[in-house]
């Protein structure tokens, strides 16, 4: 196999065995690898109505054919396994040093199966791969965490682990590589913690082989050319990251703020990627491979906080910012520090103790409950909710169920932004249509990356889309959607898609397995992706009537800002999308469909 | 004249493009440890440090070679290795202070950058920050010079 290194390692946690794979070529050629070969796997081998937190779910860390090569951005990998949040398939994509290494080792994933009798990590050094004790480790943060592997297996080791948020079973715990950068969403992080495992640490000093090196040199050029001149991943992303969408998101109106009860926000230019710039910037960062740099070096220096690490990025400025209705950036910064060394989700973490504060400000938890007054804008507040939810301690234990169980323990779910129990990012669907419809239908709950629909409708690209208009988005939805599953799959990042399209992914893609892709079939692998994980929720018990949008985004009209009168017109949009599918008015892919797309 | 590949660290975004780049040039794999560039990441500090063979005047690799093949071409200035003349004794490897030759076990011979023989070198070619560049003159040093020049200038005006 060219492309794949066509080894995959499985780790048996229960009877604490590691052996190697055949990684499966057909299972390759149709799924690509990274989000789509991780879930063929895994939902050939975990039952769907398994608990997310039970020996019997699994989690694969799972690179692509293209991680570790160059030419546009391709040092990422996904984490899949059934998510405890939103009881999923979920998938969350990370980059950085260590999906590289994974690939350099010799590996294209690893399956972590059963459940350790103490805790543990996994050491990988080529073709050794051991098992080791990790009680020492356990309770440390992360940064801590891959600083005492550093020490203790190889200096040059590449790290992804969780912290005491993953040990603890928050429901929206992460995985955290590279010190900094984290398999965000979903809880990947609880699940690896209820394995009773730690870490997975990687030396790897092989090399990742491509079938035609001249046409992958080629097709490397015209990306790295595309996405250098492009204004976003050219200049935009380098020169603020992503936080540069926070004054473009508030001026159009989309800036979800007070947990959505308004969609502009007075504090937006405190906590924007200019005013990060202009305090607490060191420097940029970009992962392996990459040449748009947008990770953020930051320090708190000088503040009334103290600490040290990379972002905020932009989807964490506004959950920990905006929707809370605080524009102090050096609060926002440190809980987006405390999120990283606990290991937690900065969106539903920001977005929980959102709605916490607006069933506090409507008086449906006490104050002696939470153990604090709280309201929006409370900045110390936000502090120590974040920190306690990663302790689960006191009320944190209830911030670390995530907004839809908190809404719906204080009988107001309706309180709760979120899809399938996963929180919205940083962009109102009620400001975007397309971005609504993408919302509704996402594998895995309320998500921005699952098809960036910001991308045509505000940003303009690959051409400009009408945000309010609903005529055609089930079709752009659909594609994006698709797209975006191939390149999670290949190990690629999503931000190069502002100026790479399908045909450079192609190109990528034949030179490096050799194999016959066409924009066509590249496209439908990511359809057949999409309507795997569908089938898997489906059988898990996510019914289709949960593809739809909180009321607030459904009847509430935008109350403020260039926006206001909007609401999402998701039902305008939901039929035409399953039609285009090929799945019926219920919501259930085709027998027909399956059958087009091998999934019989 | 001597050419060299300048590097500038502020420009740098550890993106180790340089080691895939290399890497892939020379043996057709992305290996970063194959590669003739090293970018090392600090995290903690954030800094990112990128070096290389600095192709010295008199270097140390080729007085140690006991089989004559190392040598310093001219006038491109670039320290070469014969791969027929060299037996993987190492003793080059010990010999450069930098680390910056090394032995390939698969091959059996010592690797070092060869500036991509007069090619644009390709962690030059794909640096996405222009952290790397080729030059005969050291265009970084002039522009210091000259910072300092100007500062000069200005302060002339006031005496």
């Amino acid at each position: 196999m060219s492309g794949w290194q066509g080894k995959l390692l499985r780790v048996d946690l229960t009877a604490q065995t590691c052996t190697t794979e055949e990684l499966n070529p057909v299972w390759a050629k149709e799924f690509l690898g990274g989000r789509g070969l991780a879930s063929k796997y895994f939902v050939e081998e975990v039952a769907a109505d398994v608990d997310p937190l039970a020996p019997e779910n699994k989690l694969i860390m799972a690179a692509g054919p293209l991680t570790g090569t160059y030419g546009a951005a391709n040092g990422r990998y996904m984490v899949v396994t059934k998510s405890p949040l939103t009881g999923t398939i979920a998938s969350s994509n990370s980059g950085g040093y260590f999906p590289c290494e994974l690939r350099y080792a010799g590996y294209d994933m690893i399956i972590f199966e059963g459940k350790s009798a103490h805790p543990c990590y996994l050491q990988v050094y080529n073709d050794r791969v051991e098992l080791v004790g990790a009680l020492h480790l356990w309770g440390k943060p992360t940064q801590d965490t891959e600083d005492a592997i550093l020490a203790e297996f190889h200096g040059d080791a590449k790290v992804a682990c969780i912290g005491p948020a993953g040990e603890n079973m928050v429901h929206f715990a992460c995985i955290v590589n590279d010190k900094h950068r984290a398999a965000g969403r979903s809880g990947v992080g609880a699940v690896m913690g209820s394995k009773n495992l730690k870490a997975v640490a990687v030396r790897g000093t092989g090399g990742v082989k491509v079938a035609n090196p001249q046409a992958f040199r080629t097709a490397a050029i015209e990306a790295f050319g595309m996405l250098k001149e492009n204004p976003v991943s050219g200049q935009g992303l380098p020169a603020l990251g992503t936080p540069v969408l926070v004054n473009i998101i508030n001026q159009f109106g989309a800036l979800p703020t007070r947990n959505f009860q308004e969609d502009t926000f007075e504090g937006a230019e405190a906590i924007s990627g200019e005013n990060l710039v202009a305090t607490y910037l060191k420097r940029n960062k970009g992962c392996m491979g990459c040449l748009i740099g947008c990770g953020r070096v930051t320090g708190l220096k000088g503040s009334r906080f103290s600490g040290d690490g990379e972002g905020p990025e932009y989807e964490s400025l506004w959950a920990l910012g905006a929707s809370c209705g605080i524009d102090d950036l050096a609060a926002v910064t440190k809980a987006n520090y405390i999120c990283n060394e606990y290991g937690m989700d900065t969106i539903t973490a920001g977005a929980t103790v959102a709605c916490a504060m607006e069933l506090a400000e409507k008086g449906l938890i006490s104050a002696d409950e939470i153990g604090m007054p709280l309201k929006f804008g409370d900045a110390d507040a936000l502090v120590k909710l974040v920190e306690m939810a990663g302790k689960k301690e006191g009320f944190g234990a209830k911030i670390a169920l995530g907004s839809y169980r908190l809404a719906e323990s204080y009988g107001a779910p309706e309180l709760s932004m979120s899809v399938k129990k996963q929180e919205f990012p940083a962009y109102d669907g009620r400001g975007m249509q397309g971005m609504a419809l993408n919302y509704a239908t996402s594998n895995r709950g309320a998500c921005h990356v699952r098809g960036y629909l910001v991308s045509p409708e505000i940003l303009g690209l690959p051409e400009k889309l009408d945000p309010q208009v609903t005529d055609g988005k089930a079709t752009w939805t659909k594609i994006f959607q698709d797209f975006t599953a191939v390149v999670d799959s290949v190990g690629v990042c999503l931000f190069t898609t502002f100026a790479i399209g399908v045909p450079q992914f192609t190109s990528f893609c034949k030179a490096a397995t050799g194999l016959d892709y066409t924009d066509e079939t590249l496209l439908q692998a990511g359809d057949r992706i999409y309507n795997l994980e569908r089938r898997f929720n489906l059988e898990a018990g996510i019914d289709p009537s949960q593809d739809t949008l909180p009321k607030r985004l459904l009847n509430d009209p935008i109350p403020d800002g260039p926006l206001k009168g909007e609401v999402a017109r998701l039902d305008q949009m939901l039929p035409e999308y399953y039609e285009l599918r090929g799945w019926s008015v219920k919501g259930i892919p085709t027998k027909k469909k399956m059958q087009e797309l091998g999934l019989t | 004249m001597q050419r060299l590949i300048r590097i500038e660290p502020p420009k740098c975004i550890g993106c180790k493009t340089c080691e895939m780049a290399c890497s892939f040039k020379h043996t057709t794999e992305f290996a970063p440890s194959r590669a003739r560039i090293v970018n090392e990441v600090f995290l903690d500090e954030a800094k990112f440090i990128t070096v290389t063979c600095m192709q010295c005047d008199e270097p140390w690799c080729e007085k140690a070679c006991p089989k004559g093949a190392i040598s310093k071409e001219m006038p491109s200035g670039v320290v070469l290795v014969d791969d027929d003349r060299c037996v993987g004794c190492r003793t080059c490897v010990s010999a450069c202070p930098f680390g910056m030759i090394k032995y390939v076990p698969v091959t059996g011979k010592v690797e070092k950058c060869n500036l991509c023989n007069g090619d644009t070198p390709e962690c030059v070619a794909f640096c996405p920050t222009g952290c790397l560049t080729l030059d005969e003159e050291d265009k970084p040093l002039r522009q210091k010079i000259l910072r300092f020049v100007e500062a000069m200038k200005d302060g002339q005006m006031e005496v």
